[in-house]
């Protein structure tokens, strides 16, 4: 049996129909009838997972081919069949639930696999290189030396092209642009050093720099594969995450016939086929049926709306209870969540504006570096008049004040950062979000599915007699409307079978139950004496028409939200609440929390301009929302965070993704990245104190390529130890919950 | 000296293999997965019990 798989309740499982046509639409063509479907697993853990999953897809009909993936928890399926195999329910099935993935191109990243070539080559040749070098040093004899610096030269020239390429394309796209950054000084220093080494190996001279110049390259390359790879793992968790918008839209022909279609198909006027638990795919207009909306992700009320024919409704919002046909109103690319992403591609600006710390101490520092060369040259020249020698002198100067330690010094603090809060359960999609959620001085949340969760729950379940709640509970799980799922999470499964189910949209459930007829809903319907229907918004349990119970539901906090709110305020953090939900229900959530600052009933332009606002008085906000309505505002903020369970969109505009529930991810992201600032500068400190000792020795003419290789090596050594402390005064604040414990998984397993 | 003439270029030689070696393993994807890698040596094959042991 397997550790890790719970057998799992399906709640909310999609059409079947639907769900294959979907897994054809995401999958893509092998060619020769081959189809490659990739799905995300989150619940793989070990290798009895592995074999669970790939024996039980390779039992459907048609599936080619199970390839199981740990460290990405991916399952790339091939199968071969007219119509897709019903991947999702088997792998829920099988315990796993899963989710489709969106296919890349062929599933490698070109650029991770670009820098770990590079990585390779110049680790190859500096190495070799390093190695003839301390020969050299120790005193070879000048034939061999010579004999030396050729074959250095010889290895040294591939890794300057092949690995150097990725600093020299860099700088040379900010040079176009008519600024710096720092791979601008790096190139120059390294090609000045094999230029002149090149020289004096053809002209028999006593030095050569070859070492210096590779292992510069092979030092910034281990700095920045690194970073890659962090940020690259957390863009892929985040894309794992499951896919809220639909792929396309059951349309209903005009024969009456039904075709699935891709969203980007759906013209104008078509009518769509929506089941309870399907989202609406495109805007429309309701035309036969009547449902209630969750319209939580999509604007921002917690509480389900009402829609009935005639009634418009907004793409991104989930259908809770009965089967609707809507007419389409727009096409999908000028739906409400086609207008999010253009509000949000407006409101980017703030971000594309910063400029990261190295690039800006670049900035400051290439001038000074290169002037202070180009005075040593100058200064050696007017003295001495050996131009060779004064040449010489002005690229040790480069070279010994070549940023290495500069170009490691915010890289690793920031791969030392990310892997601290990728552990806590929170993803980091670039550096320069970690520098910019450092700076901020606000933190606006939104308040449904952020501060809450999206889902109302049962309040106080302990006063409900415990029969009249299984009974209750019993007919709940029979209907995916929010309230019902409320109510069947507040009881255990208790063994009640009802019968006869119908739900009744926008009133509730009816069933029976032991010959008895029951009815679940708004007290207007389920009560047979309506003269007590002054309270028709009350949820009810009634027993053929008489009362039996009543249910009452709130928002719930998510876990740590005060604890995250005053561990925040005591950072000096103002908190300030941009909700999309009426003043009335936004005020319940933010007063306990202490929140003065709040604004309600906002539009998605309105939290951009209240956004705006704060930034023209020069505040730095932070940014916390999940919904489709938060997008816009996610993209506008200095940084922003959206929680795992947040719209698409919201998860791609978002610096930061949390995974798990607790608020406690805000207060923790800021932390480590304040730290990691401290870091950052003390790095840069140390890299200037370094070079101000170096320098004079390099002015003064006394820097060999030995000294060269020793001081460059050093300063690297010293600040990635430095970035490590950020490692070693770890708090416990990462879930140790989440690890799989190796006994268990060992207890697990005795007998196989 | 002399040995250098051919140990020299026999060691970059060998170190050229191994990079060699590393790029194709890159190519051929089998730094893909290393957690998976991990893993499934601890799974049981159809086919892989040595010929002739009758395992208990």
């Amino acid at each position: 049996m397997s550790c890790c798989a719970p057998p799992l309740a399906l709640d909310g499982a999609p059409d079947p129909s639907a769900a294959r046509q979907e897994i054809r639409l995401a999958s893509r063509d092998l060619g020769d009838g081959l189809w490659q479907s990739d799905l995300s697993v989150p619940g793989l853990h070990c290798a009895a997972c592995i074999r669970a999953v790939e024996a039980g897809l390779a039992r459907l009909p048609g599936v080619a081919q199970v390839r199981v993936n740990l460290s990405t928890r991916r399952v790339a399926v091939q199968w071969r069949s007219e119509e897709a195999p019903e991947l999702l329910t088997a792998l829920a099935g099988l315990g796993y639930p899963g989710h489709l993935f969106e296919s890349e191109a062929d599933g490698t990243d070109p650029e991770r696999d670009r820098l770990i070539r590079a990585l390779a080559v110049s680790g190859f040749c500096a190495m070799n290189i390093m190695l003839l070098s301390v020969s050299v040093w120790s005193g070879a004899e000048p034939e061999t030396r010579r004999a030396f610096h050729w074959i250095s030269g010889a290895l040294a020239l591939p890794c300057l092209i092949y690995a150097g390429r990725i600093f020299f394309a860099s700088a040379w796209a900010v040079l176009r642009h008519g600024r710096t950054n720092m791979d601008v000084p790096i190139s120059i220093g390294i090609c000045l050093a094999f230029a002149l080494s090149l020289y004096d190996t053809i002209h028999d001279g006593p030095h050569a720099y070859f070492d210096a110049a590779t292992s510069l390259i092979f030092f910034l390359l281990i700095g920045r594969a690194l970073d890659h790879l962090m940020h690259e793992k957390a863009r892929a968790a985040v894309r794992g995450l499951m896919r809220l918008a639909p792929r396309g839209a059951t349309v209903l022909g005009v024969e009456g016939g039904r075709t699935y279609l891709p969203l980007a198909e759906v013209a104008l006027g078509m009518r769509i086929a929506l089941t309870a638990g399907e989202r609406v795919p495109v805007d429309g207009v309701v035309e036969e049926g009547a449902s209630e909306l969750d319209c939580a992700i999509a604007t921002g009320e917690s509480a389900p709306r009402s829609v009935s024919p005639g009634m418009a409704v907004q793409a991104g919002t989930l259908n809770l209870s009965g089967p609707l046909t809507i007419r389409a109103t727009a096409k999908a690319e000028s739906s409400f969540l086609a207008e999010m992403v253009r509000l949000m591609e407006a409101a980017e600006g703030g971000r594309a504006r910063y400029r990261r710390i190295a690039d800006r101490a670049a900035a400051l520092y290439s001038p000074v570096v290169h002037a202070t060369a180009l005075i040593a040259f100058i200064g050696w020249m007017a003295a001495t008049g050996d131009w060779h020698r004064a040449i010489t002198i002005a690229i040790a100067v480069l070279i010994i004040t070549c940023p290495c330690a500069l170009g490691l010094a915010v890289p690793i603090v920031q791969v030392v950062a990310s892997r601290r809060l990728f552990e806590a359960g929170i993803m980091v999609k670039d550096g320069s979000a970690i520098e910019r959620i450092a700076e901020i001085d606000t933190v606006a949340f939104d308040k449904t599915g952020t501060l809450t969760y999206g889902q109302p729950q049962l309040i106080d379940p302990a006063s409900i007699p415990v029969r009249e709640l299984a009974i209750a509970a019993a007919i709940a799980r029979r209907s995916s409307h929010p309230l019902s799922r409320a109510i069947a999470a507040a009881a255990p499964e208790g063994g009640l079978v009802p019968a006869k189910i119908r739900e009744y949209p926008g009133l509730g459930v009816e069933a029976e139950l032991d010959g008895q007829h029951y009815r679940l809903g708004r007290a207007k319907w389920a009560l047979a004496d309506e003269t007590r229907g002054g309270q028709e918004n009350r949820t009810v349990l009634s027993r053929d028409g008489a009362l039996v119970a009543r249910f009452a539901f709130a928002e719930t906090l998510r876990p740590q939200a005060h604890a995250a709110i005053d561990s925040l305020r005591v950072d000096g953090l103002a908190i300030i609440v941009l909700s999309g939900d009426r003043p009335a229900a936004v005020q319940v959530i933010a007063g306990p929390l202490g929140i003065d600052e709040v604004s309600a009933g906002l539009l998605p332009p309105g939290k951009v301009e209240q956004l705006a606002a704060l930034e023209a008085k020069g505040r730095k906000v932070l940014m916390v929302g999940d919904g489709l309505n938060d997008a816009p505002a996610l993209a506008a903020a200095h940084a922003s965070m959206a929680p795992a369970s947040a719209a698409d969109i919201g998860r791609n505009a978002a610096d930061f993704v949390f995974l798990h529930d607790g608020l406690d991810a805000v207060p923790v992201a800021v932390a480590v990245a304040r730290a990691a600032g401290r870091l950052v500068r003390q790095n840069f400190a140390l890299a200037v104190l370094y070079n101000a000792l170096a320098l004079p020795v390099a002015i003064a003419g006394y820097v060999t390529p030995l000294i060269a290789a020793l001081a460059m090596s050093l300063s690297s050594i010293l600040v990635v130890a430095n970035a490590l402390r950020l490692d070693a005064g770890r708090t416990t604040s990462a879930q140790p919950s989440l690890r799989q414990p190796l006994g268990l998984i060992l207890a697990g397993e005795p007998g196989e | 000296m002399s040995s250098l003439v051919f140990l020299v270029p026999l060691a970059l030689l060998l170190g050229g293999a191994a990079l060699a070696a590393f790029l194709w393993a890159l190519r051929d994807g089998q730094y893909d997965d290393l957690d998976g890698a991990a893993a499934r040596i601890l799974m049981e094959g159809d086919n892989d019990r040595i010929e002739g042991d009758e395992a208990s």
